[in-house]
């Protein structure tokens, strides 16, 4: 490692939005070679400091230093010049060109001669100094290759390359790991000890309290804009963190609460998409949770767009309470009684620009309205009670969704699907991305709903939730069942072990006829 | 500043009392800009010219952006989906023709009207289909019938104009109802009957609601169970049938149906949805907005004729205004 010289030092950076103080007074310093871990709730302020190191926002007061020079910095393509490079979660990459032009975009060498006043580009110079910066973070990816061909993993360690190729000094990555398997968190692991053997600082933001205690030196807490806490890892547990984030002693993380578990609800035979999902089998019983457990790309999320008629399926029955229904369409699902909480809030589970109230009452308009039209007032007192009920903050059912920190966005969408009364609920990655508190929240509704007599279909790569609050766990494979296993007899390593594909058991389950494979 | 504050301090009002008008909201409101805009052409053009504030110029006016702003409220309905419909043009045309050369050949009044409404409606929903169905985006799939729905005009008359049509359907669009000492055109009530239809619709039925939330976001509405495929062919439609009567009563105030009526008018409709503030990107618009968008750009049409301005700059001076009028909305967007 490099001497330790502070290269960044923000000092009193505050910044205000429309009705609050995002940031207040924070000050916030890295080192050359240093990991320094950002943690916070979300709201906490995290992602707009960062944002305004990067250029994104202009801060309201405040100093930054860069090698103890004040600097102010005007832009993105400005703060890039300075060597400050942010990898946000969604990637900034043009997914048809290759990882040459990607690493070179908007700096790409010209040819000499009459080539360099046509602004021809020198293919083969771009690629052969774009294989250079991928060898330097230890990527095993061809400069030629295209970035729609590469898994996330890889596509991450091409934003990393492209730091580095505008010589980054400070490298800012936004939860880097949160659509990483465990394998490839490895690897980005791996990747950051490189980065700061070469003295690059590295601000690593992130929600998973055990990966700061494997790569950081240092934490900095936010909470409310303010910054409560900063110390070296040694210095540092888990306790003392979540008590600096939420201000509270959060005990019983991931606890569920036992719920008596009933009749078979839904029953899942054969459930097939050649190449995606083989002959997936399973049973969920009234007031179950079911964890579904795996790697990224185990097929998980794609079992239960199957199940919800969001893909055609090519083979597979499906029961509900002993009927079989046909769902080839997520409308068809509804009317079945499935609710389906999608993986990507933003994306799928909400339309952000519209208000909560909207959002919440979208998939019951009908219950509110005669002959097509809407009774406002029921509209608002139904939207009005899920809001106190889940405990949802925002000032007012008229707030655009956009506007709500993770954790109640996704309260919200959980509000839509329980105006449905639904019998199964999937829920894909319930809790990612969303700060402690609400996660606590979230556990616990699921707890509530179980007891109520509603099964749950519970996908999710955090080991510790999946432990925790499901009653059986489904581990897939490469889009097969390779384990159903009661919470008595599961173990983190056990559990690691089927998803890894090390172990093939296919006799946890007599209902399931999936005999194709090797038997443990 | 305005938006949550205000928002904090009315949030327990707002419960109880869903209804009650906020005027920091109705400040915020984008129609408040247009309308502004719009405001200030008024005032400047009294003053101005002579001609400009007189009752017959001011029911000049509303009568002649009647049609484009009735067929505005559908293609209004179809941008809030994020799409487009760019066949309106045409099919206000061919609707105006149909009823026409029903007309010529002796169909009664309502029967011709409702079979040029019919034709609006047809086009609409085939574009619907094309769109849904035929996995078509919807700029192609309406550039498509925009040029199919002129085609037939011209084919179906051999580029004739259609005339001789009775006058008790010319009074559609040129009778004139006295109110209060005044003649008000008969469009001009039809428009603003459509413009609270399209507003009721869009804001207190569960299919306006629906139609905001497709636009908004597509997929996050289909995960919820809607089926979004009907929405859309149901806004094509609208918009189809909403043209139609665009070009019935355009046909009536002319008094002729020409194959090339209403030529370029898609483009017209379009900006007078965007200069109202609707976004291109989907998700938000107002029927409101609309009507002030349309109102500016036949005010601008107007007021540059009285000021005696060439007739052949006129485009590039609407053109402009378009540009400046959503650039001030992209101005107040940012502000936030």
């Amino acid at each position: 490692m490099s001497e330790q010289d502070t290269i960044l030092r923000m000092k009193g950076i505050c910044k205000a939005f429309p009705g609050v103080q995002a940031l207040d007074n924070v000050d916030f310093e890295a080192k050359a070679g240093e990991v320094v871990a950002l943690v916070g709730e979300n709201g906490a302020g995290k992602s707009t400091l960062m944002k305004i190191l990067c250029g994104a926002y202009r801060k309201d007061k405040g100093q930054i230093f860069l090698h103890d020079r004040e600097i102010e910095i005007e832009s993105p393509h400005h703060a890039q010049q300075l060597g400050i490079a942010i990898i946000y979660q969604e990637f900034n990459l043009t997914p048809n060109q290759s990882v040459a032009a990607n690493i070179f975009i908007a700096r790409e060498p010209r040819q000499r001669g009459l080539g360099r006043v046509l602004n021809f580009v020198d293919r083969r110079r771009m690629e052969q100094e774009a294989q250079q910066h991928l060898e330097r973070v230890g990527a095993r990816v061809p400069a030629t290759a295209l970035i729609r061909d590469l898994s996330v993993a890889q596509q991450q360690m091409v934003e990393v390359a492209k730091a580095l190729a505008v010589n980054s000094r400070i490298i800012i990555m936004d939860e880097p790991t949160s659509a990483l398997g465990e394998d490839e968190v490895e690897t980005l692991f791996g990747i950051i000890n490189t980065l700061k053997e070469q003295g690059i600082a590295i601000i690593f933001i992130t929600h998973r309290l055990e990966e700061v205690f494997r790569i950081a030196d240092r934490v900095v807490v936010l909470r409310d804009g303010q910054r409560v806490g900063s110390m070296t890892i040694d210095e540092a547990t888990p306790e003392k963190i979540i008590h600096l984030m939420v201000g509270r002693e959060l005990t019983d993380m991931f606890h569920k609460e036992e719920a008596p578990v009933g009749e078979p609800l839904l029953h899942v035979e054969g459930l097939t998409r050649r190449g995606v999902v083989e002959d997936v089998s399973f049973t969920l019983r009234r007031g179950e949770i079911l964890g579904f457990a795996g790697l990224v790309g185990a097929g998980r999320t794609e079992t239960a767009r199957l199940l919800f008629g969001i893909d055609r399926k090519d083979a597979g029955e499906i029961w509900i309470e002993g009927q079989p229904v046909r769902i080839s369409s997520p409308v068809d699902a509804v009317a079945a009684g499935l609710g389906f909480v999608p993986e990507d809030r933003g994306l799928q589970g909400l339309v952000l620009k519209l208000p909560v109230l909207e959002n919440i009452v979208l998939p019951t308009l009908d219950h509110h309205a005669q002959a097509g039209w809407v009774n406002q007032r029921s509209l608002f007192n139904t939207a009005q009670n899920f809001v106190d009920k889940l405990n949802i903050r925002t000032p007012h059912l008229r707030q655009k969704a956009m506007f709500l920190s993770g954790g109640n966005q996704q309260k919200v969408v959980l509000a839509k699907w329980l105006a449905l009364h639904p019998k199964v609920l999937i829920m894909d990655e319930p809790t990612r991305g969303i700060d402690v508190g609400a996660k606590a929240e979230v556990h616990a509704l699921m707890s509530q709903l179980a007891q109520a007599g509603m099964g749950i279909i519970m996908i999710s790569s955090e080991l510790p939730e999946i432990m925790g609050m499901s009653d059986r766990i489904l581990v897939m494979h490469e889009g097969r069942v390779t384990a159903i296993l009661d919470r008595d007899e599961a173990s983190q390593e056990k559990v690691m072990a089927y998803a890894s594909g090390e172990v093939n058991n296919a006799t946890v389950n007599s209902a399931m006829n999936m005999n194709k494979g090797v038997r443990a | 500043m305005s938006d949550a504050q205000s928002a904090q301090s009315t949030s327990t009002a707002t419960m109880t009392q869903p209804y009650r008008t906020d005027w920091r909201e109705v400040l915020g409101k984008p129609e408040l800009g247009v309308f502004l805009i719009l405001l200030a052409m008024g005032v400047f053009l009294s003053l101005y010219t002579d001609t400009f504030l007189t009752s017959t110029n001011i029911f000049n006016i509303l009568r002649a952006f009647s049609w484009i702003a009735i067929s505005a409220f559908g293609q209004c309905m179809v941008i809030i989906t994020a799409g487009i419909d760019l066949s309106v043009g045409s099919v206000m045309a061919l609707a105006g023709l149909a009823s026409a050369m029903l007309l010529v050949r002796g169909v009664s009044v309502p029967v011709a009207v409702l079979a040029g409404l019919l034709t609006g409606l047809i086009v609409g929903l085939l574009n619907g289909f094309m769109i849904t169905k035929g996995k078509l985006p919807p700029f192609i799939a309406t550039l498509g019938s925009m040029f199919m729905a002129r085609g037939l005009c011209y084919g179906v008359t051999g580029g004739w104009p259609v005339r001789g049509l009775p006058q008790a359907f010319r009074n559609l669009g040129q009778y004139d109802i006295p109110i209060a000492g005044l003649g008000v055109p008969l469009p001009l009530i039809f428009m603003l009957v459509f413009a609270a239809l399209t507003s009721i619709f869009l804001t207190r039925t569960v299919w306006g609601y629906r139609i905001y939330a497709v636009g908004g976001n597509e997929m996050a509405t289909a995960l919820s169970g809607i089926n979004t495929d009907r929405v859309k062919i149901m806004v094509y439609s609208l918009s189809g049938l909403l043209t139609g009567i665009g070009g019935v009563l355009m046909t009536a105030r002319l008094g002729v149906a020409a194959p090339t009526a209403a030529a370029g008018y898609e483009l017209d409709v379009i900006a007078a949805v965007v200069v109202g503030g609707t976004s291109l990107a989907g998700g938000e618009g107002t029927i409101l907005g609309v009507l002030i968008g349309a109102a500016i750009m036949q005010v601008l049409r107007n007021g540059l004729v009285l000021m005696g301005v060439s007739a052949y700059w006129l485009q590039a001076v609407q053109g402009l205004v378009i540009v400046v009028a959503i650039m001030l909305d992209q101005l107040r967007k940012w502000r936030r």
